[in-house]
């Protein structure tokens, strides 16, 4: 266990992170502000990702794929948001969840029929190679790419929320939606434009991670239930919570894996470390939940007073 | 000795004290009106004493025991209740139901999973009782939430009533009652004062005047008089405080 | 006069004992008209039917959305196909360790998951389900991701053999019987009123003297521990276990049998079973993609007929006296 080594896991965890953050922040809004649980968000990140994949494929070029998916997942998300999902606002929370579990059945069949199981998505060519960060590790630029745009969304989010207008109507709504209502916010125009800025972000993080995970129907299903776990951690309606809900599970998803084997193998003779090893590390960011849960049931930074 | 006693009850929310440093007294067969301008705090205080809110410091003693942090049904258990300012009740249950079943919460388990509840009439038949004391025994089979709104707010007080409680704290009953549901009210209230004793939150000043053995008047949070009717009435501080604020009184 | 108690209207009788008879006689009509496969198939509905409505209790009666009711299911079919593995079949065993193991599971995760509300309390649950999904996937000594084949069924003794389909058939109708009428007592016993009061206001309900943590935590076991016994019985009948029993998506698709049957009905877990098996059935027939249209049918359930297939049901006179009682 090497010093380089941990900073390799590190960056590793950063950039998970940094990409869950995108996922987790437009969910975390909507629950926030509308009260509302959205399963179908998942499915907009898979959107993302085919798009940047077909428009990659159609255009000859990575880059253009993906800044053409990101304002087509966006519009989608806001017509889907201004057709469907505003009536589940003043619905029961299970009728949001199985709503939304429909449109999760019905967008991964829609995806199949149009583009098939999967689609290849490269990431470009120039971004192949390793840079050395420190002496001795060589990382990939690619990831290094994703870690500063993540960062720098992360960042351009922070500087929307906290000093627009716009970045204020939503902290009034995440904190007490009757009152902003009361204010006279045109508040179906916000819940629109949120909307559509958690699918923009959704596309940004399909479509950075499509070459690295593989773009393909159901890919959205795994990471959404990482994305509500870092909520949980976080605290709903609060974007501070999400990030560092975020990194916190990245990096302990990402040392977890790496580290927890090797380390039951300290302790353990090898048969329980091989067995158990995997399967606690697997588990270690529900437990970690679990833990916030119980000493912060409402996370550790809660929108809502 | 005080039937309830607070000691410097305190609860801050968001940079705001709802409850600064509140020391009361209630005594035994009181009843006892808590007055205040809207966001006096009167809400945030009834909550703490039932144990809906935890305060930030101070102590509450009732018959003697610190229940401070004790949860709210054990509160229940010992004789403090409380009824709502916005009515809670079961809406799809009868009104008879609603009363059956806080008569159920006070007698016996409900770890009980195979007798049909309906076999009990003991239950039923007091809470067909507490229907006659509230007034709505034409009422019986009806749903909660088709009854008006002056029988809902009946119904609210009857439900704490049947937990039989020494102090029964009233959550601004006569809130959007026409004027004769509101005399029905005052005097359902009259008549419980020989059975419970009650700590009453309300705004219709002639209503508490009327009642009231004691009042306490909060304003920001703090309490600013607290005695005889005619006397705090009269405090320069319970006049400053209105007369700055008519419009919400 | 005290409230009435609970009894079916003529009408309703009938249907019941109607279909009762249809059900048991099943078997014989389905060997008559030489389509014996369906015998198994209405197994897997009947076992499908006591987990819809071990949820349909926790969730339609209770009002507590749990997203992770999949998991108790799978532990119980864990434990029993670990036990088989390991050469224990007494039935009595096997399905008694299911039970409890479910319910101690739904006892752990039901303390933690029950102090928080709302979307809180609905996320919560799927992540621990998910966390015991990845648990049973990443164990390799029983199968891992691959699952675990069964090489026999449990054994009651009794002269039943369960490897005879039909005899499996009547095991899983006695239990799905026996399950109806424990949830009918439960439902209109005095713990059962707590639950819908429970759900209708638990803060009231709290504060006219019930601890409503200890009676959610109550129901959400009981509930688990049902939940378990349908895993006992999915372990024989697929022969098989695997962790795709644990997958939030069965989860979902156990709320999805709650909707469409009935939110807090009494034979909505089994009619919600029954309808949407056959549907994927016959979808699955026509299309590959079935999962398309299963998706629309759902949505329309939710959006405009959320009340399901019991809100369909004959008897009148049973909404109108269900308009001044409790259910």
């Amino acid at each position: 266990m090497t010093a380089v080594l941990v900073l390799e896991q590190a960056l590793n965890g950063l950039q998970f992170g940094l990409m869950l953050f995108l996922l987790a922040a437009g969910l975390t809004l909507v629950f926030g502000i509308m009260d509302m649980i959205n399963l179908a968000h998942g499915s907009l990140y898979m959107v993302g990702a085919f798009l940047a994949a077909w428009f990659a494929q159609l255009s000859g070029s990575f880059v253009a794929g993906v800044l053409l998916a990101i304002p087509a997942t966006a519009v989608l998300g806001m017509l889907l948001e201004s057709t469907l999902l505003r009536t589940l606002y003043a619905r029961d929370h299970l009728s949001q969840v199985l709503a939304t579990f429909a449109l999760i059945l019905i967008i991964n069949e829609s995806v199949r029929m149009i583009w098939g199981t999967d689609m290849a998505l490269a990431a470009p060519a120039a971004l192949a190679g390793p840079v050395e960060i420190v002496p001795g590790l060589l990382y990939p630029s690619y990831r290094l790419v994703i870690i500063l745009v993540g960062a720098a969304l992360a960042l351009l989010l922070y500087l929307l929320v906290a000093h627009t207008k716009l970045g204020a109507l939503v902290r009034a709504g995440a904190s007490n939606r009757e009152m902003a209502m009361a204010m006279g916010v045109n508040i179906r125009r916000l819940f629109t434009i949120v909307f559509g800025i958690g699918a923009a972000l959704c596309a940004v993080a399909g479509a950075l991670l499509g070459p690295l995970f593989a773009v393909q129907v159901g890919m959205g299903e795994s990471i959404l239930i990482l994305a509500f776990v870092v909520i949980v951690i976080g605290g709903i309606g609060s974007i501070r919570g999400a990030l560092f809900g975020s990194l916190l599970v990245g990096m302990v998803d990402t040392f977890g894996r790496t580290l927890l084997p090797g380390l039951f193998g300290l302790f353990l003779p090898p048969q329980w470390a091989s067995a158990t090893g995997p399967a606690i590390s697997s588990v270690i960011v529900y437990l970690l939940m679990a833990g916030v849960l119980f000493i912060k049931p409402q996370g550790l930074f809660p929108a809502r007073g | 000795m005080s039937l309830l006693s607070l000691t410097g009850l305190s609860k801050r929310f968001g940079g705001v004290d709802a409850t600064d440093d509140v020391s009361l007294e209630v005594g035994d067969g009181e009843v006892h009106a808590l007055l205040g301008p809207n966001g006096a705090g009167k809400t945030s205080l009834i909550n703490q004493i039932s144990g809906a809110l935890l305060p930030d410091r101070g102590r509450i003693l009732f018959k003697g025991e610190d229940i401070t942090r004790l949860p709210t049904h054990q509160r229940v258990a010992r004789g403090l209740v409380r009824s709502y300012q916005i009515t809670r009740l079961f809406k799809s249950f009868s009104v008879l139901d609603n009363l059956a079943l806080a008569v159920q919460a006070r007698s016996g388990s409900s770890l009980s999973f195979w007798r049909p509840v309906t076999r009990e009439s003991s239950l039923f038949d007091e809470a067909r009782v507490l229907l006659d004391d509230i007034g709505l025994a034409a009422q019986a089979q009806v749903r909660a939430d088709r009854l008006a709104h002056g029988e809902q707010r009946a119904l609210e007080v009857g439900l704490a009533l049947a937990t039989r409680p020494s102090l029964l704290l009233l959550d601004e009953p006569l809130a959007g009652t026409g004027p004769e549901e509101s005399e029905r009210m005052v005097a359902l209230i009259e008549r419980l004062r020989s059975a419970t004793t009650v700590l009453l939150v309300e705004h219709d000043v002639e209503a508490v005047f009327r009642l009231a053995t004691r009042v306490t008047v909060l304003v920001n949070g703090r309490v600013i008089a607290s005695g005889e009717p005619t006397a705090v009435r009269r405090h320069p501080a319970v006049v400053a405080a209105y007369l700055g604020d008519e419009a919400a009184v | 006069m005290t409230a009435a108690a609970p009894t079916l209207s003529p009408v309703a009788r009938i249907v019941v004992v109607a279909v009762a008879l249809l059900l048991v006689a099943f078997p014989w009509v389905a060997r008559l008209l030489d389509a014996d496969f369906y015998i198994s198939t209405a197994s897997r509905i009947g076992i499908f039917a006591i987990a819809a409505t071990s949820l349909n209790l926790i969730l339609g009666y209770g009002g507590l959305v749990s997203f992770g009711h999949a998991a108790f299911v799978g532990v119980g079919a864990y434990t029993v196909g670990i036990m088989i593995d390991g050469g224990i079949v007494n039935g009595w065993l096997g399905f008694g360790a299911a039970i409890l193991a479910a319910a101690a599971f739904s006892a752990v995760i039901g303390a933690v998951s029950l102090r928080t509300r709302g979307v809180y309390f609905i996320m919560i649950t799927l992540a621990f389900a998910q966390m015991l999904f990845f648990l049973t996937n990443s164990v390799k000594a029983y199968g891992g991701d691959e699952g675990l084949s069964l090489l026999a069924r449990s054994e009651f003794g009794l002269g039943l053999d369960l490897q005879d389909d039909t005899v499996f058939y009547y095991l899983v109708l006695v239990l799905l019987a026996l399950v109806i009428v424990l949830v009918h007592r439960l439902v209109h016993s005095r713990f059962g009123r707590v639950v819908q009061a429970m759900r209708e206001d638990d803060i009231r309900a709290e504060a006219i003297g019930f601890p409503t943590y200890r009676y959610k935590l109550i129901l959400f076991v009981i509930g688990g521990a049902i939940g378990g016994l349908a895993g006992a019985l999915m372990a024989n009948q697929q022969n098989y276990i695997s962790p795709n029993l644990l997958h939030w998506t069965q989860s979902g698709t156990l709320m999805v049998m709650v909707i469409i049957g009935g939110v807090g009905t009494l034979f909505g877990g089994a009619l919600g079973a029954l309808a949407l098996l056959v549907l994927e059935e016959v979808a699955a027939d026509y299309t590959t993609h079935w999962q398309f249209y299963v998706g629309w049918i759902l949505l329309a359930v939710v959006l405009f007929a959320p009340r399901g297939l019991m809100a369909l049901r004959i008897g009148r006179r049973q909404d109108a006296a269900r308009a001044g009682k409790q259910r």
